[in-house]
């Protein structure tokens, strides 16, 4: 008999938290149908979410599920790899954001996407980190208006309080977290609907990525945010809804099973989300 | 087994605390491989030592014969043994510059189309083209510019004279409205030598930068996309302000290219050596068209003095290509951001 190594403790009684009432300002974003190929690689298989105002999704699953390039479609990211295709339909607010005549660009303003490794721009101090989406969309701010925003992004990016003194640093010399509290606060800066996060804390230390869920906890009522995390604790503690994305053997991915975190991963309906979730593979 | 060492703080011998010698851990043919690749660097570095001691030696000879004049002289009269470089160095500089800003806007713009707008499929067939038009010898680009683009070229020469010849430098000495324009002002003029020049140092400049460009990270440029960034945006944050170091050098190695360019100046530009700086008139030199023009006829004295106005030009073609390195190094083109 080999002994399995007892599966990690979700702190459940955190789960079980009354949903205060609140007046969300995110929108509504649907994935319908949604197919994707790279090349003739078929990777996921008409996969349908729904992601409302107000709550953090989560997409769980194994490496290679294709929960990342799900995310990517959420916001016209996948279609920059050349081989990349797709099918099925994205919708902001009942908007297809794949509908002709979208601008591709307006679309990624509205829904902003922080990545798996932070990446500040390293040639702009703190400050010109913040407002950059401001420059890059051409946007016409006045000086007054720009400082308030670089501090109020930096506030509910968790940040303003560690660099208020030095703004004018590059953004690349902050250590690891904080650069991804940066990321987070000039994603904040264009003022999107929806924030998509890339496994934003697997380069960090566990402080940093306790400061990161902590931003996220706040910024939940601002904006929907959708979250790949391979970490199961995490996706307990962040999310309010969670969706198991599962690749089995040669086939592309699907959605296995999703709903309120809390019964994903206290009465998972699937046996393999409850295998996934209690640790037993991926 | 002896390898546990003892880390008790009591040791019996204090003085045992000392740096061990690493052997050098290196296998025979590895040692091998280390002596000759050193060998054939410092042959590299010999070559170019020898060669500017021996051009520096002619220094010797030649101030000697004329003098620190030499340096300061505007005059090439062998008839009269009355030598001296300084128009000579100047028309170098003037050609080399100009070339410059004919081309950096060239090598950026290719570079740039290259590496972040031309499709996959074309890609590999403009950078062989662009290469391709290093291969084609100064000869041929001497005679391109003296039997095709000349004849037009003045005209464009007559038209910056007309609008733009109250800039001091920009007036050429004759009337550009006159019914029945003197031609032969604008032709032979280091303004067309440095269009061809310009043309000969494009590839250089371009792959240096096409090669920082694609290096840009892909972190950045995904940032900068999904704040809502066209792709000029992306470029103009991401990719320019990364790449800072390779046009720079890019732009002072075709600089270094453009000082030494022999064949194609000498053939389209009528030698003059007076110290002036009239672009767009017909008339000029530099150092290596010079020396190419007058080796033939020279006695030795002048010899020395044509090798030590080489020399010259060694100096500052390192001293270019020196920075070059340094301003390419110390740069961040090339070095992902750490997370």
């Amino acid at each position: 008999m080999t002994t399995i190594a007892p599966p990690p403790t979700i702190d459940l009684a955190r789960l079980e938290e009354p949903e205060p009432e609140r007046d969300p300002t995110g929108a509504q974003l649907d994935a319908v149908n949604i197919s994707a190929w790279f090349g003739t690689n078929k990777v996921l298989d008409r996969v349908s979410l729904s992601m409302p105002p107000g709550t953090v999704s989560a997409l769980i699953g194994p490496s290679g599920c294709g929960k990342s390039t799900f995310l990517r479609i959420l916001n016209r990211m996948h279609e920059s790899v050349p081989s990349a295709k797709l099918a099925g339909e994205v919708q902001l607010n009942g908007q297809d954001i794949y509908a002709p005549g979208q601008r591709i660009t307006e679309t990624r303003k509205r829904i902003g996407m922080v990545f798996q490794k932070p990446n500040p721009f390293p040639a702009m101090s703190i400050a010109e980190n913040v407002v950059a989406g401001l420059k890059l969309t051409g946007a016409k701010v006045s000086r007054s208006a720009k400082e308030a925003l670089i501090e109020d992004c930096l506030q509910r990016g968790g940040l303003w309080a560690e660099v208020k003194d030095r703004l004018d640093r590059p953004g690349g010399a902050l250590s690891g977290g904080q650069q991804q509290r940066l990321c987070i606060a000039r994603s904040l800066a264009v003022s999107p609907d929806v924030l998509l996060m890339d496994e934003p804390c697997s380069a960090l230390d566990p402080t940093s990525t306790r400061r990161i869920e902590e931003t996220i906890a706040m910024l939940r009522d601002q904006v929907t945010i959708v979250i790949v995390t391979h970490n199961m604790q995490q996706a307990a503690r962040v999310s309010q809804q969670c969706a198991f994305f599962l690749a089995e053997q040669g086939t592309p991915g699907v959605i296995v099973e999703s709903g309120p975190t809390r019964d994903i991963f206290e009465r998972p309906r699937d046996q393999r989300t409850s295998d996934y979730v209690n640790g037993r593979f991926g | 087994m002896t390898a546990v060492a003892d880390v008790s703080p009591a040791s019996p011998l204090p003085d045992d605390d000392k740096p061990r010698s690493l052997g050098s851990g290196i296998g025979g043919s590895d040692r091998v491989f280390q002596v000759s690749a050193t060998g054939v660097g410092a042959v590299v570095l010999v070559i170019t030592g020898a060669i500017g001691l021996f051009l520096g030696y002619q220094l010797i000879p030649t101030l000697h014969n004329y003098g620190l004049g030499f340096f300061t002289r505007a005059v090439w009269n062998p008839e009269q043994n009355l030598l001296g470089i300084s128009g000579v160095v100047v028309g170098t500089i003037e050609i080399a510059v100009i070339a410059l800003a004919i081309s950096f806007p060239l090598a950026l713009g290719t570079a740039v189309y290259i590496s972040e707008y031309a499709p996959n499929w074309l890609k590999g067939t403009l950078v062989a083209l662009v290469d391709l038009m290093a291969a084609v010898p100064s000869i041929i680009y001497g005679l391109w510019g003296l039997l095709l683009i000349s004849p037009h070229a003045l005209y464009v020469a007559r038209w910056i004279n007309s609008y733009f010849g109250w800039v001091p430098f920009l007036k050429v000495d004759t009337d550009p409205r006159a019914a029945a324009f003197s031609a032969h002002n604008y032709v032979s003029s280091p303004f067309i030598a440095a269009l061809i020049v310009s043309m000969m140092v494009i590839p250089m400049a371009c792959a240096v930068m096409r090669g920082v460009f694609a290096q840009a990270p892909i972190g950045e440029r995904e940032a900068a996309y999904a704040l809502g960034s066209t792709r000029w945006g992306m470029i103009r944050s991401v990719v320019l302000p990364f790449g800072r170091g390779g046009i720079i050098g890019g732009t002072m190695l075709a600089l270094g290219r453009a000082l030494g360019e022999t064949v194609a100046v000498l053939l389209i530009i009528s030698p003059e050596y007076d110290l002036k700086f009239k672009p767009l008139e017909i008339g000029g030199i530099t150092v290596a068209s010079l020396i190419a023009n007058q080796f033939n006829d020279a006695s030795s004295s002048q010899l020395s003095a044509l090798l030590a106005a080489g020399f010259v030009l060694f100096v500052m073609t390192i001293a270019v290509n020196t920075v070059a390195a340094i301003i390419v190094n110390r740069s961040r083109s090339g070095a992902q951001t750490d997370a």
